[in-house]
């Protein structure tokens, strides 16, 4: 079982969710799981499961390379590509390999046969095990753009198995990086907090998460009593509200010092085992 | 010679657009004849990444020798300086104005990007 955390907007708590309930799956629950961090950007779950980590795998895309003296200077490739990371002018082709998605459609259209590939590192991959938890995260160098492949690879690096639950700490938004952590998932869990901010971009989340199909349900992070702009949003929609973290000044010191809510306050245990116990009932 | 100026209209009238890859049309102005064409720049407008290079590969295309805009960010720079494209640089003028500056040399050349990349 796979089970994805996103959000639209950054910065509501999925990896504190995420950590939470790896947390709990293992030591509450006695289930084996595996965290995959695809906030591959700025991964953070690392910070609370402080894992030992193996070597990193180094991850690369492909790029074209234009041999000089075979190409033609016809065109094809630039005009194939739709991501503007070819141009040729005045019988010379120029590559930009930041912007280029490694489709390989240059190579396909090139009719002297005078590209050909090289790989270019964008990241790694990560994996250890913290608080016996597996981990497994992708790290993206500073200054790329491109985070998709890399998280296609730290999802491949731990395929989902029969025996242990998989969660997927997701970056924010609702772009490429996001449907590439998400896609594949039994189950979405989408962590808002009671914020205008939060609300809209949960919003735009839930239209993402009903075009991919995928069941889902919603998180309340930082939740108090008086403001219910998200439970109200989510009763108008049918969402169903399968987790509220209530905005607790000790959650905050907890996280301040690199600990898991349920290592310092094993009292809301009980909201992780709901969260599980209606995914488990969603999906049996 | 062919000047391509970024222009946020259709004649020779109107403002230019101080953006060069996401700029609303370029204006093609023949020095030799003094006639002029447009060309909308549309799909650029709204392309997330490489605005720049496509929108120097198509002024490249449409046979411009020299450029006249706002600002040119590294790529955009890059592929006006392979195909030997000259960059000058206005604000705050009509198209005709910008022309009739470039005329008299009272335009900035420039010899390398005036502004960084966004993001890439």
């Amino acid at each position: 079982m796979r089970i994805a955390i996103a959000s639209g907007k950054g910065g509501t708590g999925k990896t504190t969710v995420a950590t939470n309930l790896a947390f709990y799956l293992k030591h509450f629950d006695n289930t084996d799981v595996t965290l995959i961090d695809c906030d591959v950007e700025e991964p953070n779950s690392h910070i609370f499961l402080r894992p030992d980590c193996q070597e990193p795998k180094v991850i690369t895309v492909p790029v074209p390379v234009v041999q000089e003296d075979l190409c033609t200077a016809c065109g094809k490739c630039a005009e194939i590509c739709q991501f503007n990371a070819i141009a040729c002018v005045k019988e010379k082709v120029l590559i930009f390999p930041e912007l280029c998605h490694g489709c390989g459609g240059c190579l396909l259209v090139c009719p002297t046969g005078a590209i050909t590939e090289k790989q270019r590192e964008i990241g790694v991959v990560e994996n250890g095990k913290g608080k016996e938890i597996k981990l497994v995260y992708g790290r993206l160098h500073v200054g790329e753009a491109m985070s998709p492949p890399l998280i296609r690879a730290a999802k491949e690096f731990s395929p989902v198995t029969a025996d242990e639950i998989q969660l997927i700490d997701c970056p924010p938004g609702t772009s490429c990086p996001v449907i590439t952590a998400v896609s594949e998932s039994d189950f979405v869990l989408l962590v808002t907090e009671p914020t205008p901010f939060g609300l809209n971009d949960l919003k735009l989340a839930v239209e993402m998460v009903r075009i991919l199909d995928i069941p889902f349900a919603v998180g309340i992070n930082r939740s108090t009593a008086d403001n219910n702009i998200v439970q109200d949003y989510c009763r108008t929609e049918g969402i169903p509200v399968i987790l509220n973290i209530p905005h607790d000044r000790r959650i905050a010191e907890a996280y301040s010092t690199g600990k898991l809510i349920l290592e310092s306050l094993p009292e809301y245990h009980e909201q992780f085992s709901q969260v599980l116990g209606y995914i488990k009932g969603v999906l049996s | 010679m062919k000047i391509a100026i970024s222009s946020k209209g259709n004649t020779l009238e109107s403002a230019t657009d101080p953006r060069f890859g996401r700029a609303q049309q370029f204006i093609i102005y023949d020095l030799d004849n003094g006639t002029h064409s447009t060309f909308n720049n549309t799909q650029n407008l709204t392309s997330s990444h490489g605005a720049g290079i496509q929108t120097a590969q198509n002024i490249i295309n449409a046979g411009a020798d020299l450029v006249i805009t706002g600002n040119v960010g590294p790529n955009a720079f890059n592929v006006l300086n392979s195909a030997g494209v000259k960059i000058y640089l206005t604000s705050g003028l009509t198209v005709q104005e910008a022309i009739e500056k470039y005329k008299k040399g009272e335009l900035e050349n420039v010899s390398s990007n005036t502004v960084e990349g966004h993001w890439v």
